[in-house]
C-alpha cells in the first residue's frame, strides 16, 4: 500500500499543475481577446461596413444592394464637396505654418532662461485643455461683428475698422484659422520646447566660442536639429486639421452658405440631414484615406525606429 | 572674453532680455483674452454688453447669467438650463474613464509581459484605430446602437467613448510597461505568482504616473467630445458640449451673451481645473499621445 499510494496523487497534481499551466499560458491571451476583438469589429468592421456601404444608393437607411462607384461619382460633382475640400487645403497649410511658425518662437523665447516660464507655459497651454465647442462659442463672441472685436476697435477711436469674417463668405474660414491656431499652437510650443531641451548644450557652446551670432545658431544648427519634432508635429496637426469638426460647428456652422465646409462637416449634414447615407460613406472613405496616408508611414517609421 | 566686447554684449544683452520678456507677456496677454472676454461677459448685463465695450471690466458684476445658464436658459424645448447636460457629461464620463483605463492598464501588461507571437500586430491594429476618422464609422455605429436600444443613451455613449479610447489607454500603459524591468516579473513568476498577482502585487503599485495621465487624457477628451454626443444622443440626453452648441447656436429670442459665456464657462471648468490641478501630467498625455511609439 505505501509504494501504491504516492502514485495516484503524484499524477493527479502533475494533471492539475499542467491545466493550471495551460490556463496560466492562456490567461494573458483572454484579457486581451476582449479589447482586441472590440476593436476588430468596432474599428475595422465598421471600417469596412461604411467601405460597403459607399459602393450602395442607400439614403436615409442602409440598402445593400451593391451599385459600384455611384456614390463617389455623386460625391465628386457635388459643388460643396469641392468648397470641403478646398476649405481643407487652405485650414490645413495655414492651421499648421502658423501653429508651427508661432509654436516654435515662443518655445525659443521661452528657452533663453525665463524667470517666469512656470507661470507663462500654462497661459499658452491652457487652450488645449478646452473643448472645441467652448473655443468656437469664445471667438464666436470675440469676433463678433458689432459687438466683438469690431466695437472695442471703435471705442478705442478707429473708427473705420471693420471686422466681418465670420459673416463675409470669402474670410469665414480664416476665423477658422485663427480660433484653431489659437488652441493648437500652444501645444505645439511645448512639443519644440521638449525637443529644444533635449538638444546637447556642448555643441551650442561650441559654436558660441567660435563667434556664431545667436540668429546664425538656432537658423543653422539648432532648427535643423528639432527636424523630427517638426515631423511629428506637422502629423499631429494635419490629422487634427482633417478631423476637425466640433470647431467649425460652433464658430460658424459651416456658414456662411456653405463657406466653412470641411469634408467632416460635409459627411455628417449629408448623411444624417440631408439622407444620402451613400454619398456620406463615400466622403468618410475619403477622409480615412486621407489620414491612413499621414498616420501609416508615421507609425511605421515610428515603430521601426524603436525597433532598432 | 576681452573686456570692451564683454561690456558691449551685456548692454546688448540687457536689451534682448528685455524684447524677449516683452514680446512674452504680450503673446500671453493674447492667449488670455478669448478666456478673459467670455468671463468678464459672464458677469456683465446684456445693457452694458450692447453699449459697453468687450475689453471693459463688469461694471457691476452679477452672477445672474450663471445662474441662468444653470438653471434657466432654454435649450431646445426646455428651459431647464444645462444643469441636466452637466450631470448627463459626468454620467457619461466617470464610467467611461474607469472602464478604459483598466482595460488600457491590462492590455499594455499583456503586449509588454506576456508577449505572444503577433503581438505587434494587434498593437499596431489598436494604435492606427486611435487615429481613424470617427466619420468612418459613425454609420455602422448609429445602427448597432439603435439595434442593441443603446441609442439615446448614457451607456451608448459610455460604450462609444470606451471602444474608441481604448487604443490610447493601451498606448500609454504599453509604452510605460515597456520600460519596467523584466527581472522583477521573472523573479516573481520564480515565486510562483500568477499573471493577476504580478500585475496587483508588481506593476500596480507603481503605476501612479501613467494612471494620473491616462485618466486626464481620457477625462479630457471625453467631456470635450462633440461628436459622438451629437450623432448619438439627443434632447435631454445629450452631454454638455452638444448642450452648449445648442444653447449658442439657437437663434430665437434675444441673444443672450452673457449666458452664452456663462454656460461655456460650465463646459470648460472640469478640464480646466484638471488641467491647473494637474497640468503636469496632462502635457505628459499630450506629448504621449503625439509622439508614438
Amino acid at each position: 500500500m505505501t509504494t501504491i499510494e504516492p502514485v495516484p496523487y503524484v499524477t493527479e497534481q502533475r494533471s492539475r499543475r499542467s491545466y493550471k499551466d495551460r490556463l496560466g499560458t492562456l490567461l494573458p491571451k483572454i484579457v486581451l481577446a476582449p479589447s482586441f476583438a472590440i476593436t476588430l469589429v468596432f474599428v475595422y468592421g465598421f471600417i469596412l461596413w461604411t467601405v460597403y456601404l459607399s459602393f450602395t444608393r442607400s439614403r436615409i437607411l442602409p440598402i445593400y444592394e451593391l451599385v459600384g462607384f455611384d456614390a463617389y461619382y455623386n460625391l465628386w460633382s457635388q459643388p460643396s464637396w469641392y468648397m470641403a475640400i478646398k476649405n481643407l487645403a487652405i485650414f490645413g497649410v495655414l492651421y499648421i505654418s502658423f501653429c508651427i511658425v508661432i509654436g516654435l518662437t515662443i518655445a525659443i523665447l521661452m528657452d533663453q532662461r525665463i524667470r517666469a516660464e512656470g507661470v507663462l507655459r500654462p497661459i499658452f497651454l491652457y487652450p488645449m485643455a478646452l473643448s472645441f465647442v467652448v473655443t468656437g462659442t469664445a471667438w464666436k463672441w470675440f469676433l463678433n461683428p458689432g459687438l466683438g472685436l469690431e466695437k472695442t476697435m471703435h471705442n478705442l477711436g478707429w473708427e473705420s475698422f471693420k471686422f466681418d469674417w465670420l459673416i463675409n463668405t470669402d474670410m469665414a474660414i480664416y476665423t477658422i484659422v485663427i480660433a484653431g491656431v489659437w488652441q493648437a499652437s500652444g501645444f505645439i510650443m511645448a512639443m519644440f520646447l521638449a525637443g529644444l531641451r533635449g538638444i546637447d548644450g556642448e555643441i551650442i557652446k561650441a559654436a558660441q566660442i567660435d563667434g556664431a551670432p545667436t540668429f546664425a545658431i538656432y537658423r543653422r544648427i539648432i532648427i535643423p536639429m528639432l527636424r523630427p519634432v517638426f515631423l511629428s508635429a506637422i502629423i499631429v496637426l494635419a490629422h487634427m486639421a482633417i478631423k476637425s469638426y466640433d470647431l467649425v460647428i460652433a464658430l460658424t456652422g459651416g456658414g456662411p452658405g456653405n463657406a466653412t465646409e470641411l469634408p467632416s462637416t460635409f459627411m455628417y449634414s449629408y448623411t444624417f440631414t440631408r439622407s444620402q447615407m451613400a454619398v456620406g460613406s463615400a466622403s468618410a472613405v475619403m477622409m480615412l484615406m486621407g489620414i491612413t496616408a499621414i498616420i501609416v508611414p508615421y507609425l511605421y517609421s515610428e515603430l521601426r525606429e524603436k525597433r532598432s | 572674453m576681452s573686456a570692451p566686447s564683454d561690456t558691449v554684449s551685456a548692454g546688448s544683452a540687457r536689451t534682448t532680455r528685455l524684447v524677449i520678456y516683452t514680446l512674452l507677456l504680450v503673446l500671453a496677454a493674447i492667449y488670455l483674452l478669448p478666456l478673459y472676454v467670455m468671463l468678464t461677459t459672464s458677469f456683465k448685463s446684456l445693457a452694458e454688453i450692447r453699449g459697453g465695450d468687450m475689453l471693459a471690466l463688469p461694471r457691476d458684476p452679477s452672477l445672474d447669467s450663471w445662474f441662468k445658464a444653470w438653471g434657466e436658459a432654454c435649450i431646445g424645448v426646455t428651459c431647464e438650463g444645462i444643469k441636466g447636460y452637466f450631470w448627463n457629461s459626468i454620467k457619461m464620463v466617470v464610467p467611461a474613464v474607469l472602464i478604459s483605463t483598466v482595460l488600457g492598464a491590462l492590455n499594455g501588461y499583456v503586449l509588454t509581459k506576456w508577449r505572444f507571437p503577433g503581438h505587434k500586430l494587434v498593437f499596431g491594429l489598436m494604435l492606427f484605430a486611435c487615429f481613424i476618422p470617427f466619420q468612418a464609422v459613425l454609420i455602422p455605429m448609429a445602427r448597432v446602437l439603435g439595434i442593441f436600444g443603446m441609442a439615446n443613451t448614457t451607456s451608448g455613449l459610455v460604450f462609444v467613448h470606451v471602444v474608441y479610447g481604448l487604443g490610447f489607454t493601451t498606448l500609454f500603459f504599453r509604452n510605460y510597461y515597456e520600460a519596467f524591468p523584466d527581472e522583477l516579473i521573472k523573479a516573481a513568476m520564480m515565486d510562483g505568482a500568477g499573471f493577476f498577482k504580478i500585475f496587483w502585487r508588481i506593476l500596480l503599485p507603481s503605476s501612479g504616473p501613467i494612471i494620473v495621465v491616462t485618466v486626464i487624457y481620457q477625462f479630457t477628451n471625453i467631456w470635450n467630445d462633440f461628436l459622438f454626443g451629437v450623432s448619438f444622443s439627443s434632447g435631454a440626453e445629450s452631454p454638455m458640449t452638444v448642450a452648449l452648441n445648442n444653447l449658442v447656436s439657437s437663434s430665437t429670442g434675444v441673444k443672450e451673451y452673457n449666458v452664452d459665456m456663462a454656460a461655456a464657462v460650465f463646459a470648460a471648468l472640469p478640464t480646466l481645473f484638471v488641467y491647473i490641478v494637474a497640468g503636469r501630467y496632462f502635457v505628459r498625455g499630450l506629448m504621449a499621445g503625439a509622439v508614438k511609439g
